[in-house]
């Protein structure tokens, strides 16, 4: 089986590591990984600014470096949820739905795709809490998935009251009222429990709620889902 | 203290924010209560065929609106109601203003009522020498302390018992170490003084059967019932989104309201006003006044996307639900409705310029539109927004320019390369001088550490 990367723009220059981890995951469990040229963001910021036709630009291009794709998969679920459900929108509506339906966020593919369960003993232990980034959660309905891998890799996840809330990121959101977008991840980071560390599938959450922490000088290891999973294969 | 617009959205979120902790916390507590209750009590329920449902009769009565208005008024008006239309919060006023003069009215009782706070009621009735008492337990303390409501259902969330208990020794005499029943004992005491003396009851309504004629307003404490029913005339006013087709309808529509609002499977009363006393009835006023009020809705309706917003029945699901509102409450949106539906009717019914910059007040997290019992699509409405907003030039330029350029070098791969090349190893402290971008992320988190190559970099050497 083989599948393309999309390392996503914030990943790829923020979170190199956990993309690279993606890739020895997937390889792990057999698949042929490559990672397209000329892949670069898929529109998403501009799209969620009022600016269709910026987007659409980039949607474009990123259905032609993606178009021979067999599967595309990707370290984000807000850039996955960008391909899946608004593509259609910026982009000729036969090929968007086409690529959509190739799409998948990380944990959603190991899971739906490659029915992964366990991946290993790695995480055996561990004390972690996920944050389910909204447009995983809401866009592409990933719930169950990112906890079952990480329960199949002996993770504890643990209880969290806020999980679900949004962390405050949402792109240029986080620049614009950033008094209340740093109140909405404080919102998450006083309610964390004990833990070993946090994890989510979305790199732009995770930017913001460790940005946040670090101001404060508080938290706990903030750490990307592939990277949590990689470590989750064990020795 | 009075609302000071949406243009002052971010000032005041920050200064709630910062100078009032103890707001986020009690709205905080108080919308997680009664999400966890529209939970529980949609559970009890095929949630998801009544939401289609409740979608599909309010759709339909959107697209045929005109009909229904028409049929409502012929019902009234058999009923024996007097009819008003009223396009603007001015002509609403008139026709108050008018039943004031008619019948000398000197005290008046108001029920709960948004559309209320909307048109201005209370100040209007404050500058005709008209006393005016808000009869609702939350609206009553809110008028206490002279705020306007901050949220659609519960208007004084943002309060703490302790707040109340404060406000209540001052102006009722009760202990400071009340307990939140006998508060609400002492209001009652001296809410029932108001409902025997006031000779005109204000109203809003949540539903108008056009098939009837009959207006449908939910509550729990029983002072929409006094206040509809002794005074000696009624006028409700109606929001003209707020019809549906039947009254079998309404039925249907106030338990899904109830259930997503406070997760109640009913309300405790359920009120349903088809016109003044008959002759042989004991109870109801002499006079009933419609008001059907536009103000702004049907410039809403024109809007080939935002028309959706006007299915809204007011339960405020979307507020409790959502992680931005929850951090100030309504008074920072500096309008009569706030949160989520706040933001995305604001630029219909007051015009895009007035509502900024609420369209952007969202991180389109999406979790309003999971909780809205009549499926309102907000995430798209907000971006529907967002696009009007740039096209009418009302974005900053900085944006503007910042976004075209960032487009132009996703599509150009090798430049945007090198542009995250440059910015990788530019210290980010400096930037944020530079790029207000940075600078808005700088101010409330540390810098974001860049990976030591990116990640196509590291693909292009090898990865093992």
């Amino acid at each position: 089986m083989r599948a393309s990367l999309f390392a996503t723009c914030l990943c790829d220059q923020f979170y190199a590591e956990a993309c690279a981890d993606a890739v020895r995951l997937l390889r792990h469990l057999g698949v042929d990984v490559d990672v397209p040229e000329g892949q670069t963001c898929c529109g998403q910021p501009a799209y969620n600014a009022g600016r269709p036709e910026e987007a659409r630009g980039m949607a474009t291009h990123t259905m032609h470096v993606f178009a021979d794709a067999e599967y595309v998969v990707l370290p984000s679920g807000s850039c996955a949820g960008m391909i899946r459900c608004f593509y259609h929108e910026l982009a000729d509506e036969g090929h968007a739905e086409s690529l959509a339906s190739r799409t998948y966020e990380l944990s959603q593919f190991l899971r739906q795709v490659l029915n992964v369960d366990t991946l290993g003993t790695g995480l055996q232990g561990r004390r972690v809490a996920y944050h389910h980034s909204c447009h995983a959660l809401r866009e592409l309905g990933v719930e169950d998935e990112p906890l079952s891998l990480l329960a199949g890799c002996g993770a504890e996840v643990v209880e969290w009251e806020a999980d679900q809330e949004c962390c405050g990121f949402g792109g240029l959101f986080s620049t614009k009222l950033p008094e209340v977008s740093a109140a909405m991840a404080d919102r998450k980071l006083d309610t964390l429990p004990d833990i070993d560390f946090m994890t989510s599938s979305d790199g732009g959450c995770l930017l913001q709620l460790s940005g946040r922490a670090a101001k404060r000088r508080i938290g706990p290891p903030f750490v990307h889902l592939a990277s949590a999973l990689w470590q989750g294969v064990g020795p | 203290m009075s609302l000071k617009g949406p243009a002052k959205y971010r000032e005041e979120a920050a200064k709630t924010i910062h100078e009032k902790p103890e707001v986020r916390a009690s709205i905080t507590a108080a919308t997680r209560t009664f999400d966890a209750h529209r939970v529980h009590a949609w559970g009890q329920i095929d949630a998801d065929r009544w939401r289609d449902w409740a979608r599909d009769v309010k759709t339909h009565l959107l697209r045929n609106l005109d009909e229904y208005l028409e049929q409502a008024e012929e019902r009234l008006t058999a009923n024996g109601a007097h009819i008003h239309w009223a396009e603007t919060a001015d002509d609403a006023l008139a026709v108050l203003s008018e039943v004031v003069h008619a019948h000398g009215i000197a005290r008046v009782v108001k029920a709960k009522s948004m559309l209320s706070e909307e048109l201005g009621v209370n100040g209007h009735l404050e500058g005709l020498g008209v006393h005016v008492r808000e009869t609702d337990l939350g609206e009553y303390i809110i008028q206490l302390l002279g705020q306007p409501p901050s949220h659609i259902v519960g208007p004084a969330i943002h309060l703490s018992v302790d707040d109340c208990r404060s406000l209540f020794s001052e102006r009722l005499g009760t202990p400071l170490d009340a307990e939140p029943d006998e508060l609400a004992a002492a209001a009652r005491d001296a809410l029932r003084a108001e409902f025997l003396a006031a000779d005109l009851g204000i109203s809003g309504g949540n539903f108008l059967a056009a098939d009837t004629g009959t207006v449908a307003l939910i509550e729990n404490e029983g002072n929409i019932r006094l206040s509809t029913s002794l005074p000696r005339v009624h006028i409700a006013f109606v929001g003209i989104e707020k019809l549906v087709p039947r009254l079998e309808d309404v039925s249907g529509l106030l338990q899904l309201t109830t259930r997503a609002a406070t997760g109640q499977p009913i309300g405790i009363y359920t009120s349903l006003i088809q016109g003044p006393r008959k002759s042989d009835e004991v109870d109801g006023p002499e006079e009933v006044h419609v008001v059907l009020v536009d103000n702004g809705r049907t410039k809403l309706l024109a809007d080939d996307a935002a028309w959706e917003a006007l299915r809204c029945v007011r339960c405020g699901a979307c507020l409790n639900i959502c992680p931005v509102y929850r951090q100030t409450g309504g008074h920072a949106y500096g309008w009569t409705y706030s949160g989520p539906i706040g933001a995305i009717i604001a630029p219909g019914m007051l015009g895009l310029e007035e509502a900024m910059p609420l369209p952007f007040a969202s991180s389109l997290c999406g979790a309003c539109t999971d909780v809205c019992p009549v499926r309102i699509p907000i995430p798209d409405l907000l971006v529907h927004w967002r696009e009007q907003a740039v096209q009418q030039g009302l974005a900053p330029p900085t944006e503007t320019l910042g976004l075209k350029a960032y487009a132009k070098l996703a599509q150009s791969p090798e430049l945007f390369g090198t542009a995250n090349s440059v910015l990788r190893h530019m210290p980010l402290q400096l930037g944020g001088r530079a790029l207000p971008v940075l600078g808005g992320w700088l101010q409330e988190r540390s810098a974001p550490r860049s990976s030591k190559k990116s990640f196509l970099q590291m693909w292009k050497e090898g990865i093992e």
